[in-house]
């Protein structure tokens, strides 16, 4: 039996139900049946997984979905070492946090919609790792978009949630506008849309080059690219990222889930996917590197600033996925996954931490919290623990994985690992400082809210804090599969995904990867130092700093004016093209002024012929004659 | 006859599709007016008894052939070779079935919106659905071209008896650009009837070969008729006019079959007929299909009226489907036959979710919602998935649609294909933002205490909701009609078929003496 097939259906079954019954039969008790379902995907993910672990890869079709002429396409399945932690991180991470949400979401009017949707979210999230085509991976990816844009705008009523589900659906359609022309050109190039024969095939077409415009542009940089617009997009990288801190304006079990967890990652997972292409162009992994290093670096200094508690965990997830590109950048695609992996736990962790503090708080804004960490120590110690893993701090999952990542960059011996080497270095700093920022201005010193606010401070029910703490477990702990050698690890997760993603080749010495752990690990402690001097013990330092430095201070605060700067060079260029010229000009008076003019003419004209009309015998007989004249001379000439 | 199969089924199918809702209307006009109710129900189930007669269109076709199947064939008017003449294949089987479904939600969804004159109103809609069958399944030129301009009255008096404020200027915009168009094909018409020696026969007059000047010229004169009925930039300012005066029957004909009219045409008559001046004129045609994809877009994006909106979206959509159609391969062509089911679906279910909220509230107006999804969570629901078929999300039909006519504009064109791809982002901008402001936000106070949909409005939408996921999820059910038919005509197109130069006028010539 194919047992696999229960992993995306059971939480299809579950969507179906909550939302044909959910209004109203099911309506307070839609958990159940969404929960029951993620957990019975897990159980079946992790039997697929050790499957996996022994050997087995799964490579089936189900049936044939669209044929057309030569282009055909299935709906099929591939279950590999990849898809297998893909699957362990969605339902695991995925479980924890629908738990969690039956009690974030406890009362809420909505509460079966929102089931239904993360439950659809689930399904949508499988089919796209679970594919081995690129047509059912773009049913996913565009599933979990919708899903996204639903639970984004959940709280509809308000309009920056709304804004904010409609803004993240049509950015992410730029990016995937790139990644259907894409489909398209590996379409055309190999005549198939399905994983095996375009990975095999691929290096046959090494150094083909495709005119465009002129160019010669080299087929396989290009295909690369217009996949990588797709990650872009997804994985909210510049300069796609304006839509994923606006998306914060969803519940937060959804931040945690769509938007750190797994959706996000889904451009990560691709291009790890793709890597049999990517790895034919240097020029496509290097604008992968270059792309998520600079986005890791930008994300991060603007977490600096930012006082809203979602929108700061945002910028640091921009961050990270930047950092996991940046890895793919450098052909160390295990890394990047190994980070995926990672940070799936302790981001879920932070995101959820920070959903029971608004939970108690009832706002989002640190510079009003304070000193929570008595009234909530659960949720304040597992925090601590998930910014520990976050920052780098040796021995938390974290830390392996990001370690991993600044070797691989600096050992890939380019001249682009060593820049993104520097940027990710750099990141080593802030990430550690913004999230102890965020912990000690949220849970340290006096609270700074209103006296009322104060009174309803509590810690969250078990339904939430267990989730909390399993998520901790696994921030500490999940990344001891992948400990490298040097550690006296075996790099477990590495090998494991070695015959999908292979090994890069890395240019070092014992020395130098010792070095570099220990300069990574110095500046994250250095961070969390310098955070705890300016936020516990001298707290007019950053208030100081960010007036002296004013219009730095600005410029982060507003996060570089990305948005500003779309809506004057995108959005009302558009807007007024639509309504000047094209509706009001082409529309309203040149085809219309045709349309309407051509019979008034007519018309004009007929009032003229009407004169002759007149009703007068002698002018008949005139232009009787006149004809008969005519007509003989023709006849004559 | 090796080019058909006859029709083996015990009732002529093609006939009863046609004449069965004309019957209705005959039988309707027995009816005393003062008994509404009973009007509708004969209607109706005049209407379901031919949809449950053109079921066999569906379960019975062949395949495997490209041959015409199903077909009827008596002579008519032997002394001009005039013959009652059926059949249907790969290209136009579908849209006779969904000619047939779209009476049935027409009649369903007017039944409380029309208030006077009910009697001819439903005789009308009869009238043209059976008009519109016959269009899809003459084989005959001159039978076609009665069913082409008969169908013309009907829809006429549902515009301009039943509609909007402006319905007038509406009705004689769309009737003179459709006659000019028709009277341009009409000389074609005759034209070929005489080339060919006197026959209107349409498999004989698609298997010969006229010369290349005769094809440049007679291109045109057919484009002119179909490029209104598509409506095809720039010919295309008719249609919202008439879609946003037309009530919401009128509309969802409009929509769903009768601009399809356009669309066939070039797929039965242009291609075939003219195929040498068809592979010339792609580069045009491509040109006003991305044309149409992205202007009627950005038209899309700051429409304040919601019938506007759609009307717009049709023109978009429509581009796709004529890109398809001339990027001439297998993906474009079905693409866009697939993609002129879906269209009819979705936008005709889209005009019917308007209809139902017009009813409410009788205001078409964006501004006058706000919250919808607050007060009528049902509608909501319904309307979204419409919403999300529009915009093509896998999963939904209209992503098949929209993938395979792409991919076929790419193959045909990269840069045609890069353009139109853009209509995609756009479309999800428009058809979100529509939503946006009718469903979510703030309550209007205006919509505080309407009604959610009831049963009879489901019943209508929900069979379109389940076409949107089948076509999605399975639509190989669906292509697998196409196959061989479009393979044929790609092989009648493919190659070369030019005769010898002849003076255009020598033919009419003959004719006058």
């Amino acid at each position: 039996m194919k047992y696999y097939l229960l992993i995306p259906f059971l939480p299809l079954a579950a969507f179906v139900i909550n939302i044909l019954f959910g209004r109203g039969l099911i309506r307070d008790k839609a958990h159940w049946i969404s929960c029951l379902t993620i957990i019975g995907s897990f159980i079946a993910s992790i039997i697929t997984g050790i499957d996996v672990i022994n050997g087995k890869i799964i490579n089936e079709d189900l049936y044939t979905w669209i044929v057309a002429g030569k282009f055909s396409v299935s709906v099929g399945f591939l279950i590999d070492p990849l898809t297998a932690v893909m699957l362990f991180v969605v339902t695991g991470v995925g479980s924890l946090i629908f738990i969690y949400s039956i009690g974030y979401m406890h009362g809420d009017k909505g509460y079966y919609r929102f089931f239904s949707y993360l439950s659809l979210f689930i399904f949508f999230m499988l089919m796209l790792i679970m594919s081995n085509n690129f047509i059912q991976l773009y049913l996913g990816w565009e599933g979990v978009g919708l899903c996204s844009y639903f639970l984004i705008g959940f709280w509809y009523e308000k309009k920056a949630a709304a804004d904010a589900g409609k803004k993240a659906f049509i950015t992410n359609r730029f990016g995937d506008f790139g990644f259907a022309l894409g489909v398209f050109m590996i379409f055309l190039t190999f005549g198939s849309v399905h994983y095996i024969p375009v990975f095999s095939e691929v290096k046959n077409i090494v150094g083909q080059t495709v005119n465009i415009l002129g160019y010669e542009v080299n087929l396989i940089t290009l295909i690369a690219l217009l996949l990588f617009c797709g990650a872009v997009g997804k994985s909210a990288q510049i300069p796609l990222h304006v839509w994923l801190p606006d998306a914060m304006e969803g519940p937060t079990p959804v931040s945690a889930l769509i938007h750190a967890a797994t959706m996000v990652t889904a451009g990560v997972f691709m291009v790890a996917r793709c890597n049999a292409i990517f790895n034919l162009s240097q020029v496509a992994m290097n604008v992968v590197a270059i792309v998520g290093g600079v986005t890791s670096l930008f994300a991060a200094t603007i977490a600096v600033a930012q006082n809203d508690i979602k929108r700061v965990i945002a910028y640091s997830t921009l961050s990270h996925l930047g950092m996991m590109f940046l890895a793919c950048g450098v052909g160390a695609y295990a890394a990047g996954v190994f980070h995926l992996y990672t940070h799936a736990f302790f981001k879920a962790l932070l995101f959820l931490a920070a959903g029971s503090v608004i939970h108690a708080v009832g706002h989002n804004d640190i510079q009003r919290m304070g000193g929570l960490r008595k009234y909530m120590p659960i949720t304040y110690l597992t925090m601590f623990v998930a910014a520990l893993s976050a920052g780098g701090i040796p021995g938390l999952a974290g830390f392996f994985s990001k370690d991993e990542i600044i070797w691989s960059a600096f050992a890939s011996g380019s001249l682009v690992g060593k820049f993104v080497w520097v940027l990710v270095t750099a990141v080593a700093f802030f990430t550690p400082f913004y999230s102890f920022r965020m912990i000690f201005l949220a849970f340290h010193g006096k609270f700074r809210g209103t006296h009322h606010e104060e009174h309803h401070l509590h810690e969250s029910p078990p339904v939430m804090t267990i989730p909390l703490i399993f998520l901790a477990l696994g921030a500490i702990g999940v990344g001891w599969v992948g400990i490298p050698e040097i550690l006296g690890g075996g790099a477990h997760f590495a090998e494991f995904l070695k015959p999908v993603l292979g090994h890069p080749e890395f240019h070092g010495t014992h020395a130098q990867e010792w070095g570099i752990m220990g300069l990574s690990t110095t500046i994250a402690i250095s961070g969390i130092i310098i955070a705890a001097i300016f936020y516990l013990m001298k707290t007019y330092i950053p208030i100081k700093l960010a007036q002296q430095l004013s219009p730095i201070y600005r410029l982060l605060f507003n996060k570089y004016y990305v948005d500003e700067l779309y809506h004057h060079i995108l959005i009302r260029p558009i807007l007024w093209v639509s309504t000047r010229f094209i509706e009001g000009i082409t529309d309203a008076k040149i085809i219309e002024g045709i349309v309407n003019g051509v019979p008034k003419t007519i018309g004009r004209f007929a009032v003229i012929l009407r004169k002759i009309q007149s009703g007068v015998t002698q002018h008949y007989a005139i232009f009787m004659a006149a004809g008969v004249f005519i007509l003989v001379a023709l006849i004559l000439w | 006859m090796e080019q058909m199969v006859m029709n083996k089924l015990s009732y002529p199918i093609l006939s009863t599709i046609i004449f069965l809702p004309v019957i209705g209307a005959l039988i309707l006009t027995l009816i005393n007016r003062s008994r509404e109710s009973l009007i509708k129900w004969v209607a109706l189930i005049f209407a379901v008894a031919t949809f449950f007669l053109s079921i066999p269109l569906f379960t019975q076709f062949d395949k495997s052939t490209y041959k015409m199947q199903f077909v009827e064939r008596h002579n008519w008017i032997p002394v001009w070779n005039i013959e009652y003449f059926l059949g249907v294949d790969g290209i136009s089987v579908l849209l006779v079935l969904l000619t047939t479904v779209s009476s049935i939600l027409c009649i369903l969804i007017s039944w409380n919106s029309i208030k006077i004159k009910v009697k001819e109103f439903y005789m009308a809609i009869l009238l043209t659905c059976g008009a519109i069958a016959g269009v899809f399944s003459s084989l005959d030129f001159f039978l076609f071209y009665i069913f082409w301009e008969a169908m013309l009255i009907p829809m006429y008096l549902i515009i301009g008896v039943w509609g909007g404020p402006n319905r007038i200027y509406a009705t004689i915009k769309f009737i003179l650009y459709t006659l000019v168009g028709s009277v341009l094909m009409l000389v074609g018409i005759l034209y070929v009837y005489f080339y060919a020696g006197r026959t209107f026969d349409i498999l004989k007059l698609t298997a010969l070969t006229y010369p290349y000047n005769i094809q440049f010229w007679l291109f045109w004169a057919f484009f002119a008729a179909f490029a209104v009925k598509v409506p095809m930039f720039p010919v295309h300012t008719w249609l919202p006019d008439a879609h946003t005066e037309a009530p919401t029957a009128g509309s969802v004909i409009l929509a769903a079959i009768l601009i399809k009219m356009g669309a066939y045409g070039f797929l039965r008559f242009s291609i075939p007929l003219f195929p040498d001046a068809t592979r010339a004129m792609v580069p045009a045609m491509l040109t006003l299909s991305v044309i149409a994809i992205i202007y009627a877009g950005l038209v899309c994006l700051v429409q304040k009226d919601l019938k506007r909106l759609i009307a717009y979206s049709s023109v978009s959509h429509m581009g796709f489907i004529t890109m398809g159609i001339f990027a001439l391969n297998m993906q474009g062509i079905e693409g866009g036959i697939l993609q002129m089911i879906n269209h009819g679906v979705v936008t005709g279910a889209l005009f019917m979710c308007v209809g139902v909220i017009y009813d409410r509230t009788h205001s078409r107006q964006i501004a006058d919602y706000g919250g919808l999804a607050t007060h009528m969570p049902i509608y909501a629901g319904f309307f979204m998935v419409f919403t999300l078929a529009a915009v093509g999300l896998p999963g939904t039909n209209g992503f098949i649609g929209e993938f395979l006519t792409l991919l076929g504009g790419f193959t045909a064109n990269k840069l045609v294909g890069v353009l139109a791809a853009t209509g995609v982002i756009i479309g999800a901008g428009y058809m979100l933002i529509l939503y946006q402001k009718v469903f979510f936000m703030k309550v209007n106070p205006k919509v505080i205490g309407l009604p959610d949909m009831d049963l009879r409005e489901m019943v209508a939408l929900t069979p379109l909701i389940l076409f949107v996921l089948w076509i999605g999820v399975y639509p190989v059910q669906f292509l697998d009609f196409m196959h061989p038919s479009v393979q044929h005509l790609l092989e009648r197109v493919s190659v070369t078929n030019i005769a010898e130069e002849t003076n255009i006028a020598r033919v009419f010539m003959e004719v006058i003496r």
